[in-house]
């Protein structure tokens, strides 16, 4: 274990304060750049999709693991982001004007469901949100005017500054520079008093009234903010799948969404990364694992659905601080190998904790 | 529109026996919400499992249909019973979400388990009454809806009289209230939450009985419980009369918005009432207000 050791200002400030930090992620970020010139098409198209549920996911951790607020219907926001952009596109507004737009309708919404949420909280706030996914969906599905119902919408080929940005190696680079925008966006946020107050409403909100803190705005502004970001990543997703349908935005996506923040670790951006890789290539490690299964477990249709429980499951029970806290724990291992020591992790405290008896 | 009493009869009929369904479903989420405190998702796939254990005994197996019931009812019962003591149990103590979290995980392996045993396709439970339809006076109603009614009844005064008259009721309000009190006064906390998802899951599969005839035995029954969940925030979270209250009014509010109100607005009505009753009364109509600790 290192432990930093201010000597300026400055030094607290740092986003990344040691060099080997620093190497790694520009190590990173040259793989990822070099990535679809190495890899096959298909690889590349789900490198991109899993930008995009990064970026989804990232919303999500603003609002449940920096906020607390739990929300078991982020498809939602994710669906009025795709069909707003998609529909923004086909009246003629520009890609970027349309992203941005997409940005504030989507916030919109999110202050919509924010505003009367102020009320409730913890699993009646997650019913509120469920109960809003539902009732989004079917309106999809209903407004067949506005968005084509069940047959579905197409979406246009987005166009950046001329650019026509149809192939995958283009709409990849476009996915990879959102995201890292998104994320640089959100660090640096959540080191600054917003973030902190987020922090503080999730932990106590007595305490946070206390320090002077306006809860309930601040639950509203993480709501608006998430909820952006999550329509953000449902433009995105618009033109992955390039034609929208609201089965798309069902329950399913809901669950994948808050199941890649629970599972990369609740309150860290990282986890939210790693949440989404891991969720994202499941489907894929599934399909590769099936040969080595006996043919009548791998012909099965449900097998996904039950490994997605099973995952999920192992990590409520043994590691409930995800991918996030595995990585911490294996790099305290091998950063102090011989005198290592569990309970360096063990909480002093925890937060919301129910008053029963174990 | 005029009123048309026999419409509206048959319309608050229908009603009530949707709504008993999910008022039942309402009823095991909010025994296993009070004993503790897990907000049960799967119960809607215990459901599916009761749908689908009594499909196989009565299609495949041949059992008539009383004594399937009682076999998939202890069976689902059992399976509730051995989720709690072998998986529930060891996040007691954890944040509510975990809870959530964990049972989501737990529908989600059951529903997968199902899909993979019977295959995805739709079947229809054979039971004796199906099809038959009774006339109560001007008004119909479908045999298996009037089976609803009487058995959700039924379980309903069973439950009361389990809760108020017997000891083992009174040790279950006692542990719902106050564990350790209730584990200090010699109350067997730990065996009386597993009999209490014993019982919620045996309702669920209950439900999966005596819903299946009415639609299909599919793995899609399980959304009943979105309805459910509804119901149970209507009724005011943990209050079991409050449950099965909001269930009837959810029913009859979907019965009488799929006539009076546009086209399509049945379907997500339950969700609007839902957010509605959040908004303006988020303890529900019996639920009574708790302060938080800090």
């Amino acid at each position: 274990m290192r432990f930093r050791y201010h000597t300026r200002y400055s030094d607290a400030r740092k986003l990344l304060p040691w060099t080997e930090g620093r190497v790694a992620y520009l190590l990173l970020v040259l793989a990822l750049i070099a990535a679809p010139f190495v890899l096959q098409r298909f690889w590349v198209g789900e490198l991109s999709y899993i930008f995009i549920l990064a970026i989804a996911s990232l919303g999500l951790m603003i609002l449940k693991g920096y906020t607390g607020q739990v929300s078991l219907g982020p498809a939602a926001f994710v669906a009025i982001g795709a069909y707003a952009h998609a529909l923004m596109l086909d009246a003629g507004v520009p890609f970027a004007v349309s992203l941005c737009l997409t940005l504030i309708i989507s916030g919109a919404a999110g202050l919509m469901i924010g505003l009367p949420a102020i009320r409730v909280s913890g699993l009646s706030l997650a019913m509120m949100t469920l109960a809003f996914a539902v009732i989004v969906e079917h309106v999809l599905g209903r407004w067949k005017t506005l968005t084509g119902g069940f047959s579905g919408l197409p979406v246009e080929t987005p166009v950046l500054f001329g650019f026509r940005l149809g192939t995958p190696t283009a709409f990849y680079f476009l996915c990879l520079a959102i995201l890292i925008i998104t994320l640089l966006g959100l660090v640096n946020l959540m080191r600054g008093p917003k973030g902190r107050a987020f922090v503080a409403v999730r932990d106590s909100e007595a305490a946070a009234w206390g320090l002077g803190i306006d809860v309930a705005r601040t639950r509203v502004e993480a709501f608006v903010l998430s909820s952006a970001i999550l329509g953000l990543s449902g433009a995105l997703m618009a033109h992955h799948v390039q034609h929208l349908t609201p089965e798309g935005f069902g329950l399913l996506l809901s669950l994948e969404l808050v199941l890649m923040v629970v599972i990369g670790g609740l309150g860290s951006l990282r986890g939210a990364l790693l949440g989404a890789v891991l969720i994202g290539f499941l489907p894929r490690l599934i399909s590769m694992a099936k040969p080595l299964l006996p043919a009548q477990v791998s012909a099965q249709f449900g097998l996904e659905i039950f490994a997605y429980g099973l995952v999920l499951a192992v990590f409520v029970l043994f590691e409930p601080r995800g991918l996030e806290g595995r990585w911490q724990k294996t790099k305290a291992f091998l950063t102090s190998f011989p005198v290592y020591r569990r309970d360096t992790f063990r909480r002093q405290k925890t937060y919301m904790r129910s008053e029963r008896l174990k | 529109m005029g009123l048309d009493p026999v419409l509206l009869a048959q319309l608050t009929l229908n009603g009530i026996a949707t709504g008993a369904i999910y008022g039942l479903v309402a009823l095991g989420l909010v025994l296993t919400y009070k004993a503790t405190e897990v907000l049960n998702f799967a119960q809607g796939d215990l459901l599916v499992a009761g749908a689908f254990i009594g499909w196989a005994l009565i299609a495949l197996g041949g059992v008539p249909y009383p004594l399937a019931a009682v076999i998939t009812v202890v069976a689902v019962g059992a399976l509730a019973c051995g989720l709690e003591a072998g998986v529930v149990r060891r996040i007691a103590g954890q944040p509510q979400f975990s809870g959530v979290m964990l049972t989501i995980a737990l529908a989600f392996m059951l529903r997968g388990l199902i899909s993979m045993v019977f295959g995805p396709d739709s079947r229809s439970l054979p039971t004796p009454f199906t099809g038959q339809t009774v006339w109560l006076g001007p008004v119909a109603i479908s045999a298996p809806s009037l089976v609803v009614i009487v058995v959700a009844g039924f379980v309903t005064l069973l439950a009361f009289g389990l809760l108020r008259a017997t000891t083992l009721g009174v040790a279950i309000q006692a542990a719902s209230q106050n564990q350790l009190a209730a584990y200090l006064s010699g109350i067997p906390v730990k065996r009386l939450n597993s009999f209490v998802w014993a019982g919620a899951g045996a309702v669920a599969g209950l439900c999966g009985l005596l819903l299946a005839p009415m639609t299909l035995v599919d793995l899609s029954l399980w959304t009943v419980l979105l309805k459910a969940l509804a119901a149970m925030v209507l009724g005011g979270f943990g209050s079991i009369p409050g449950a099965l209250v909001g269930g009837l009014l959810i029913g009859l509010i979907e019965q009488f918005s799929g006539v009076f109100m546009p086209d399509g607005i049945k379907d997500i009505v339950a969700y609007i009432v839902l957010i509605g009753v959040l908004m303006l009364r988020p303890h529900g109509l019996f639920g009574e207000a708790h302060g938080r600790r800090v």
